[in-house]
């Protein structure tokens, strides 16, 4: 396996009294599709809050291309849990807000766009506003305009948590079939175990609050999977397994 | 699929608010009349009372003597409206555009917000009554008291709108900004600002009410002409025909204001137009 593109060692964070991560050791390869698997309220979320330096880490150590992480500018491109898409703008200029961040001309930011459209499906929707789009193109807006930024790594917080169970599972396939084709360096946060074992290389469980590493588990399926790979016994195999992992972790409480 | 092609909904045929004069015409017909009607009723009792109770038209007038009044007053009536528009529009872009420099202001530095904050809130709680004369002391029968009063009246509420528009920026949207390396100002340009159009336009539509108001308070505790100088000299005449027709017109003014920033914010905000569906 190649250096590792992201790493974390021991690192934890609290906010004021509340322990929110206890302590998380990962690391995702280049071109590599790696998911965060825990339940709600887990510190996930707060997990990209560190990555993106909105907050700074309580402790450990972070490194990206084996130097320490100092300023997360530039490396990551991050998808918000809602997709934060801005009502105000039509569906391009939403999708050229990184590069209006990094001062591309609009001309040109629209040039570097306008490739990608048709495979995110928004072909013909250039010109709507979010409130015209479906959960789904809404999403993929969302994709478009993470993808776009061109950096070395995605940061995605559950990006189909909102969608229903059908858009949900196609999003997920063409994901996977978009993955294949562009290989992005991938960090996906996710409460979906079909989901985290459908699109992943490798599979981090975490714990309830504090958030600890409880398990971690390889995804060796072939590519590209369809519903005929994900009804394998490996891959029911490793689905029970991520299960019995979230539910020994006293991850989810009966009151 | 366009966003024009859209499943039918509940509402009547005539209000489904399809482009297409008639469509829309019905439409705000189907809106308005309760309002028409409920007015409509008002100013019929009125009239019959004043015309059957005996009461005299020098206590009560009639609405249709109020008509006549009006239009035979027109010309007196437009020469002072005129200037009331004027101290209510340029007190309205004073009042606006220090709302807006204050509010930035106030989001860039957070302490001065606490600093700043009562002494606007003291602001408001000064009676117009008895300001409006020491504004006119201090700065004569010009326009100036005026524009001043108008401001003075509609600075606040509209500085509130901003500030609270800038804060109900979603918190995911700024954080996404971050991560984009955005700066500061950034953030503002590209999220918070825009965020607070809505309530700009809310704050717009309660101030441009005050806003009238304020300029005929300002008319009335002395001006050389304006609607309130003339509601003031029809009282003093015993004319309360004429105080109602001006009275009239001032409604008749703010309700136009009203109606063009509703036509603002509809040409300012085209997102907000286009609806749910139209998806795949
Ligand atoms: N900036 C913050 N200040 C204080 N508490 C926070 C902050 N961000 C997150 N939290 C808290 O940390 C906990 C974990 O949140 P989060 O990381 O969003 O969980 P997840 O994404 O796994 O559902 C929650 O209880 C949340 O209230
Ligand atoms: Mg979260």
């Amino acid at each position: 396996m190649s250096a590792p593109r992201l790493s974390l060692s021991h690192v934890s964070k609290r906010f004021e009294t509340l322990d929110v991560l206890g302590d998380i050791s990962i690391s995702v390869a280049p071109g590599e599709f790696v998911s965060i698997l825990g339940p709600s309220g887990a510190g996930k979320s707060t997990l990209f809050q560190i990555l993106t330096g909105s907050t700074p880490p309580g402790g450990g150590v972070i490194a990206f291309d084996g130097e320490e992480l100092k300023d997360a500018s530039g490396k990551f491109a991050f998808m918000p849990q809602r997709d934060a898409l801005m009502p105000w703008r039509r569906v391009i200029d939403n999708a050229i807000l990184g590069l209006e961040v990094q001062g591309v001309r609009r001309a040109e930011a629209y040039g570097r766009v306008a490739p990608l459209l048709a495979q995110f499906g928004l072909a013909g929707f250039e010109r709507h506003y979010p409130s015209q789009l479906s959960g789904g193109m809404r999403q993929r807006v969302a994709l478009l305009r993470t993808v776009v930024q061109d950096r070395q790594m995605l940061l995605l917080d559950e990006p189909f948590g909102a969608l229903d169970a059908l858009t949900r599972a196609s999003m997920q396939q063409w994901l996977e079939r978009m993955w294949e084709r562009h290989r992005w360096t991938a960090l996906l946060i996710t409460h979906d175990v079909r989901e985290a074992v459908f699109l992943s290389d490798r599979i981090y469980v975490l714990s309830a609050r504090p958030a600890r590493v409880i398990r971690e588990i390889k995804v060796p399926l072939p590519r590209p999977r369809g519903m005929r790979e994900m009804s394998s016994p490996q891959a029911t195999k490793i689905e029970a397994d991520l299960l019995e992992a979230l539910l020994g972790s006293s991850a989810i409480e009966f009151a | 699929m366009s966003a024009d092609a859209l499943p039918a909904t509940a509402l009547p045929r005539a209000a489904r608010g399809s482009p297409g004069l008639l469509g829309r015409v019905a439409r705000t017909i189907h809106l308005a009349w309760p309002a028409t009607a409920l007015v409509a009723a008002i100013v019929l009792a009125w009239e019959f009372y004043a015309q059957f109770s005996g009461i005299k038209p020098t206590i009560l007038p009639a609405p249709s003597r109020v008509l006549a009044q009006i239009i035979e007053n027109r010309q007196a009536l437009v020469d002072n409206a005129i200037p009331t528009l004027i101290a209510t529009l340029s007190g309205f872009t004073l009042s606006v555009a220090s709302a807006f420099l204050s509010s930035v202001l106030v989001d860039f530095v957070r302490p001065l917000r606490r600093a700043l904050f009562p002494v606007f809130i003291i602001s408001q709680t000064l009676p117009l009554v008895a300001i409006a004369p020491l504004v006119v002391l201090w700065f004569g029968f010009g326009l100036l008291p005026k524009i001043l009063l108008v401001a003075l009246v509609t600075f606040f509420p509209m500085m509130v709108a901003l500030v609270q528009g800038y804060d109900s920026t979603e918190k995911d949207m700024e954080w996404l900004l971050r991560s984009m390396g955005a700066s500061r100002a950034q953030v503002f340009l590209k999220a918070r600002l825009p965020s607070a159009i809505p309530f700009f336009f809310t704050g717009l539509r309660i101030s441009i009410t005050y806003a009238v108001v304020g300029a005929i308070f300002a008319e009335y505790a002395g001006a050389a002409n304006g609607l309130g100088i003339y509601m003031l000299s029809a009282k003093n005449n015993f004319r309360p025909d004429l105080v109602l027709a001006a009275v009239f017109c001032s409604a008749l003014l703010t309700l136009i204001l009203f109606g063009g920033t509703v036509l603002i914010q509809r040409l300012a905000t085209p997102w907000e137009r286009v609806r749910k569906g139209g998806g795949k």
